[in-house]
């Protein structure tokens, strides 16, 4: 039997305002707990939610990059259900009048170009913690999170692989960030997703039924977790079993999902629009405004990456996955006064590569655009010569400083002067006259050989192409 | 003293007759002797009373006070009041010392004006006579065997009994304008956004609205005055220009549109009530007012929308109350479930828990269209049919209660009973209108009131007729006589 996954994701990104969605509270991450938790938060008698504009502008600056519709008119609802670090008894959300809906998000998987549809995106508060260590079978509760601004963003069940959902979720992730309103720490919690799975016969035109995985805090455990799923369903299925409709908690450390809550203890939250709040009316002026705020956004980033700098897709790609990095590298070719491409390399291959090793994002490398660009100019006006720029860099990011004042302090300029390259090839040839001789009887594979000899006794300084043609010029006799 | 109306108090503290430490000693006295049988108060604050009035004195003395400066009042228990206990009538908030104050409390501090306590009332403001509070039933200073009214009962029964010159109170569906009518008073529920909410403790938020109770339409639109504008901290409150409700209080009334709803007066009106009325409209008359008769075809369905929306925001407002970070917390709760469960079914009384079933019900998947929609549709009725009156006339009148005070005990066996003597204020609220409440006279020594409705923001409409009704008659300035 052949089987089609069909995934959905609802995504949570924590919006990147200073004080909560209806209090002035402060959002800033790890303060001890219940320090950053006003009379709002805490929902004391008498007390009422006021919006907090900064959320409905990023919402819409959301809204506006993914083509969807901003709402003119959102509600806001009370989603009522008991629980001791929910405040109020009820999470102020929006439930039938989000507001944005339907956009889409067009992602890139093996060189295909897929349109992912979002059915909606809401703002809503999130609730505080409930901390069950330490408190010898008590719980303890932190209201510092409670009151957060979140939209949540929801997909539409386009996704038919773990891998497509990551892609998905990767390139949503990249757009928040581009936009500003999300600081996308997963760790932190900033941005989390819930991924509604199923399965179905291959030409089965009504959806399976779904489990809806929670507790997905990387994109790994997204992808793991969406993959045991799929196989738990398509094995129960196999064997005669049906799929429960259920919430199911991935676990990490066993990687696997197991029941949350099934359907018969499944909350009726009895929405109705919170009486304490207007609705949100949202004005074509103050939408134009937003407009203008909206920059550069990553697929059109990615076009004039590879028209202005002739870059291949793949690398485009790679080079806009990030505002930070897009950034680096424009500031990099522009200080470096060179080819794009030997920019695009060394950000990609040698940059990248230091930063991954020590787990550093961009905006944290030792080594700033301005540095990586003057070094690349001096490739580029032959003062030293790709394989010396190599160490050049490491010594850069070891913080010796810029490229200019280590290739002064080590000696590292290259040797242009036609004369001095001269000497030390009549000298190699001199030395070596068994090779010169085998050469020169037509055994050309040694001319590789002279090359590595001439840089050797020059300390790697010779210009590397003008050994090539001096060699050229001296071996043949 | 103590019979002075707003205007003579503020001109003896101005005149040095009296300090603001003597009056409120006075009423702090008058309380001493006539509050406990009355159970008015929940909680007296004479300590910070005092500082209160010391600080007025200086005010006083300085040249530097407002209107009502130095002159004492009440506020309903559902105010918050920094430092001093906040019950909203309830047990589950008997340990409850809010730790802010109410804006309503917060601007008759600026004012300097002195809380004398916290006046007594239904619990969470559910209950029309005043007998559903923790802290016990409110006697009516006319009869001592009579209600009060409520849910305000607390506020009316110690303005009534001239414990404080003026008090608070809260409207829902006629909790200040129907204790205001049993204990002959002049109660006032402002447009909805007028009075901010922030800092009272919710019942039904799209109804809710915070007004004053005193003796007389003047006294009373003095302290609208102070307690009304725009609040950022309340986004229902409404940013619009302050007004002094003060100044068109003796306007002419000649030429005025008095609309008389055929529906108010009909079946369900005590008839003696019903004459004590027309005697009332004939003075109106004689003023150069003329009567109408017109329609609001949607009232009989007043009371059941209102018996839906009202249940359905309270049991959503009252899901914080969980004994997790204040009010009753049960004792060894087994687990999370047991301690909401214990911690509520311990705190509430009876009918604020039956007004949460019923809303939690119409909340309920299922059954939300049927009645939370459907409501909210007649709702949008009802406001249509006031608005389409108020293109042909100026005000609204009315009966507040289709009875006088009934006794205490009668109808606490039938919360149906008990729903319908709000039959003619819950409209007002639905529509979130202003409505006013004015003594009419009395009926077997009991009052009666006169309701009186006008457009959005129309107060000082409102209040100059009241007052040119005050001026023609004697029924406001009635006491009852234990207490004169």
């Amino acid at each position: 039997m052949s089987w089609e996954v069909v995934i959905g994701l609802e995504v949570h990104a924590q919006l990147a305002t200073n004080s909560k969605i209806f209090s002035g509270a402060s959002t800033a991450y790890g303060a001890s707990p219940n320090t950053q938790a006003c009379a709002v938060d805490l929902g004391l008698p008498g007390v009422l939610p006021v919006l907090n504009e900064a959320v409905v502008q990023m919402a819409c600056k959301f809204g506006l990059a993914v083509g969807a519709t901003v709402a003119p008119r959102s509600v806001f609802a009370r989603k009522n259900y008991f629980y001791p670090d929910l405040p109020k008894g009820y999470q102020i959300s929006q439930y039938e009048l989000p507001i944005v809906k339907q956009g889409t998000l067009k992602i890139e998987m093996d060189g295909q170009e897929k349109v992912i549809g979002i059915t909606r995106a809401h703002l809503e508060e999130d609730a505080g913690k409930s901390l069950h260590e330490d408190f010898q079978g008590l719980t303890g509760i932190d209201l510092n999170r409670a009151g957060t601004p979140l939209l949540e963003i929801v997909s539409e069940p386009d996704m038919r692989s773990a891998k497509e959902a990551i892609v998905y979720m990767k390139k949503l992730h990249s757009l928040v960030r581009y936009l500003e309103i999300c600081d996308g720490n997963m760790q932190e919690g900033s941005f989390r997703c819930d991924a509604n799975v199923s399965v179905r016969q291959v030409g089965q035109k009504e959806f399976g039924t779904r489990a809806e995985l929670k507790n997905l805090n990387s994109f790994r455990f997204v992808e793991r977790a969406i993959n045991y799923e799929i196989e738990r369903q398509i094995d129960l299925l196999e064997r005669g079993g049906q799929v429960v409709q259920e919430t199911r908690l991935y676990d990490a450390d066993k990687n696997e999902t197991r029941p949350m809550r099934s359907k018969e203890e499944a909350h009726d939250y009895r929405y109705f629009p919170d009486p304490d709040l207007l609705p949100l009316i949202i004005e074509p002026a103050f939408l134009e405004q937003v407009q203008k705020t909206l920059p550069e956004l990553p697929d059109a980033k990615k076009q004039r990456f590879m028209q202005q700098y002739g870059l291949s897709g793949y690398d485009a790609g790679v080079l806009t996955s990030t505002r930070e990095l897009a950034d680096y590298f424009e500031e990099t070719v522009k200080e470096s006064s060179s080819d794009a491409k030997l920019c695009a390399n060394w950000v990609m291959v040698e940059l990248a590569g230091l930063l991954n090793k020590h787990n550093l994002e961009i905006p944290a490398s030792p080594v700033t655009a301005k540095q990586m660009g003057g070094m690349l100019r001096r490739i580029t006006d032959n003062t030293i010569s790709g394989k010396l720029a190599k160490d050049v860099f490491e010594a850069m990011w070891n913080g010796e400083g810029d490229a200019d004042t280590i290739i002064e302090k080590r000696g590292l300029k290259q040797v242009t002067d036609t004369g001095a390259i001269e000497k030390v090839i009549d000298e190699v040839m001199v030395n070596n006259p068994k090779q010169l001789a085998d050469y020169r009887s037509g055994k050309e594979k040694l001319f590789g050989f002279f090359v590595g000899q001439v840089m050797k006794v020059s300390g790697g300084k010779a210009n590397p192409g003008q050994v090539n043609e001096l060699l050229k010029k001296k071996l043949g006799g | 003293m103590h019979n002075k109306s707003l205007t003579e108090l503020s001109i003896a503290l101005r005149q040095r007759q009296i300090s603001s430490v003597e009056l409120t000693s006075l009423f702090l006295d008058r309380i001493t002797r006539y509050g406990a049988p009355l159970n008015c108060f929940i909680t007296v604050t004479p300590e910070m009373a005092l500082n209160q009035a010391r600080e007025a004195d200086k005010r006083l003395q300085a040249g530097d006070a407002g209107p009502l400066t130095g002159i004492p009042l009440a506020h309903k228990d559902i105010f918050c009041t920094k430092g001093v206990k906040t019950s909203s009538g309830s047990k589950m908030l008997d340990n409850f010392i809010a730790p802010y104050d109410a804006t309503v409390v917060e601007k008759s501090q600026a004012a300097f004006m002195v809380m004398l306590g916290k006046a007594n009332m239904d619990e969470f403001a559910m209950g029309s006579s005043n007998e559903t509070s923790y802290y016990g039933p409110v006697k009516n200073p006319w009869d001592l065997q009579a209600v009060p009214g409520g849910s305000s009962g607390g506020s009316a029964a110690a303005v009534a009994a001239r414990l404080t010159p003026i008090a608070t109170g809260t409207d829902t569906g006629g909790s200040i304008r129907q204790p205001a009518a049993l204990c002959n008073l002049t109660g006032l529920k402002p447009t909805y956004g007028l009075v901010s909410r922030y800092g009272m403790i919710a019942f039904a938020s799209s109804l809710d609205q915070g007004g004053p109770i005193g003796h007389s339409a003047e006294d009373v639109a003095h302290l609208l005055n102070i307690i009304a504008g725009f609040d950022p901290r309340d986004s229902t409150s409404i940013d619009r220009p302050k007004e002094d409700y003060t100044l068109q209080l003796n306007q002419d009334i000649t030429g005025l549109k008095i609309g008389l709803p055929t529906e108010y007066f009909g079946e369900g009106l005590d008839a003696e009530v019903g004459k004590v009325l027309e005697q009332a409209l004939k003075e109106l008359e004689k003023a150069g007012a003329s009567l109408h008769d017109i329609h609001l075809p949607h009232t009989p369905l007043a009371v059941p929308v209102y018996y839906i929306i009202a249940p359905a925001e309270c049991s959503s407002n009252l899901s914080r109350f969980d004994g997790v970070r204040f009010g009753h917390r049960c004792e060894n709760p087994k687990d999370m479930i047991d301690l909401f469960k214990r911690s509520r079914g311990e705190g509430f009384g009876a009918e604020v828990k039956r007004r949460i079933m019923i809303g939690t019900y119409a909340l309920s998947a299922g059954y939300y269209d049927a009645y939370y929609l459907k409501a909210q549709q007649i709702r949008r009725l009802i406001t249509q049919d006031f608005k389409q009156a108020f293109h042909q006339v100026d005000v609204i009148m009315g009966p507040t209660s289709p009875t006088p005070a009934f006794n205490l005990g009668e109808k606490t066996d039938d919360p149906l009973k008990m729903y319908l003597s709000d039959i003619y204020t819950l409209s007002v609220n639905l529509a979130g209108l202003p409505g006013l409440s004015i003594p009419a006279g009395f009926v077997k020594q009991r009052p009666v009131g006169l309701q009186l409705i006008g457009n959005y923001f129309s107060e000082a409409k409102l209040l100059n007729v009241a007052h040119q009704f005050q001026q023609r008659t004697v029924w406001h300035s009635a006491i009852p006589k234990a207490y004169q």
